[in-house]
């Protein structure tokens, strides 16, 4: 029996997708069977950002309307193997064609042939977000170091207290480090307090990932990047080893750095 | 029946005005009765005098407001004579409840988060924060255990003596009944590490103290025997 784990944050733009991609992604890569279930239904992404988009028959509200099976509407992303699909969300429809009824139906039996089942949430408070947060386990929320989603994370984690999963854990995304330095952006631990909840990891700001993204892979397939080393250490906290947060530093050029890297990635 | 006793309502005159002492164990309507004819019967009063305050003393009698009117009714219907006060030495249930409610401080763990509102009705003690974008409100006084950084609203129901006190006063927005305080709008630097205390002063504006303070402001803040005030 696997674990559904939705992926939200109020506000839009802040790498919910990405999040959901790279996590789901990273999972894969430890030897887990993972489901990426897209719910932004009119506005889907994730297929897109995984590469995928070309290869959707079927989709999310095709199988809660039974005009297919869900193995009918799993894309299997053939890069790992068997351990990385993806239920797209349809296009066509808007966020009422699905109940949170069926949503947590849906998810239920995906639980049964997955490890993790990753939900990207659409952004907003109504029926996408309920839809989404129906059926899952657990919920991450992401934000970035910016006033305003800061807010909108406190409002989705207090909605998210009324539902019956574990308490929320949080990402950081896109984190400047020059401007958290200077103070003009609000630095972790402000958030952490601010918020109350547990960190489950802080991922920096980086033109790969956006460049990534746009060739449709995600950017954990790139071992080196520090993105990309941020979305694994959050992947392994999932899976319940402790590992330290990234440092924030630029990494220096030469030998010091490579050992330095070296242990980075082991850390 | 009545020829046993007399008098259902003795009358005792004070400097302030008249006191009646009403029988708790007869029936209501004997006490109407005999408060009508004691009243138009004997002539305590000349004319052109002043009003006469009266106040009564129910004993052990619960009145309900009908009975409280009507009593009211019959003596305003007297010459010179005004109704100050109806005292009775016991309460509904459902009034007791609700003063004990308002007398009580509700604890409360948890942040109140953006878009949460948390209402109370007595005194709130929360332990944790208040966010931006959170409320909380409670009928009596709000202590914040915390970082109130949301907005407070004390005595919501019209009490200007309730206080708000936090361990981080960085509100959005102060409320105290129907008085509204917000921050100064330039950002001063946070000096202040003290616990700080707002309160209505004289003027009607609200105040911001140290939370000291608060012990000569608002005394009846110490309940060390508990139960209810000014009953």
């Amino acid at each position: 029996m696997g674990e559904a784990i939705v992926v939200t944050s109020g506000k839009g733009g802040v790498g919910k997708t990405t999040t959901s991609a790279n996590v789901g992604t990273a999972l894969a890569i430890m030897g887990k069977k993972v489901c990426l279930v897209d719910t932004d239904i009119g506005l889907r992404n994730l297929d897109v950002v995984m590469g995928l988009e070309n290869r959707i028959i079927y989709d999310l509200v095709d199988v809660v309307q039974e005009r297919c099976k869900i193995h009918q509407a799993l894309v299997k992303d053939k890069r790992f193997n068997d351990f990385l699909y993806l239920l797209p969300a349809a296009q066509t429809s808007d966020k009422t064609a699905v109940t949170p009824e069926q949503m947590k139906k849906l998810i239920d039996q995906l639980k049964q042939d997955f490890d993790y089942i990753i939900i990207d949430c659409p952004a907003g408070i109504e029926q996408g977000y309920k839809n989404a947060v129906s059926g899952a386990d657990q919920a991450i929320v992401v934000t970035t170091p910016e006033v305003s989603a800061v807010r909108d994370a406190d409002r989705i984690i207090g909605l998210l207290e009324k539902e019956d999963i574990e308490p929320p854990r949080l990402i950081i995304n896109r984190i400047r480090n020059h401007l958290m330095k200077n103070g003009d952006m609000l630095d972790v631990d402000e958030i952490v307090s601010h918020l109350s909840i547990d960190l489950l990891g802080i991922v920096i700001d980086d033109d790969e990932v956006i460049k990534a993204s746009n060739n449709g892979e995600p950017i954990v397939m790139n071992p080196d990047n520090r993105a990309s080393i941020a979305y694994r250490n959050i992947a392994r906290r999932i899976l319940g080893e402790a590992v330290p947060l990234q440092s924030l530093d630029e990494p220096e050029k030469g030998v010091i750095a490579k050992i330095k890297k070296f242990f980075g990635v082991r850390a | 029946m009545k020829a046993q006793r007399p008098y259902y309502v003795t009358i005792k005159g004070t400097k302030d005005g008249l006191t009646l002492y009403l029988d708790d164990s007869c029936s209501f309507h004997d006490i109407v009765n005999e408060l009508d004819s004691m009243l138009s019967k004997r002539q305590y009063v000349q004319e052109n005098e002043p009003m006469i305050r009266v106040t009564i003393k129910a004993g052990n009698r619960f009145l309900t407001e009908e009975q409280e009117e009507k009593i009211k009714d019959v003596i305003r219907k007297k010459r010179n004579l005004i109704v100050d006060a109806i005292d009775s030495n016991v309460i509904s249930k459902e009034e007791a409840l609700k003063w004990k409610e308002e007398a009580d401080v509700i604890s409360v763990a948890k942040v109140v988060r953006s878009g949460q509102v948390l209402k109370i009705r007595g005194d709130l003690l929360l332990i944790g924060d208040v966010n931006p974008g959170g409320t909380v409100m409670a009928t009596g006084n709000i202590f914040v255990m915390g970082a109130l950084k949301g907005i407070a609203h004390a005595g919501f129901e019209g009490n200007r003596n309730a206080v708000i006190a936090a361990s981080l006063m960085k509100p959005t927005q102060l409320r105290i009944s129907d008085i509204l305080s917000r921050p100064p709008d330039q950002k001063e630097p946070s000096f202040r590490n003290d616990m700080e205390c707002a309160y209505i002063d004289e003027n009607g504006t609200i105040i911001i103290e140290r939370i000291q303070q608060l012990a000569h402001l608002r005394p009846n803040l110490t309940r060390l025997e508990g139960g209810i005030m000014n009953g």
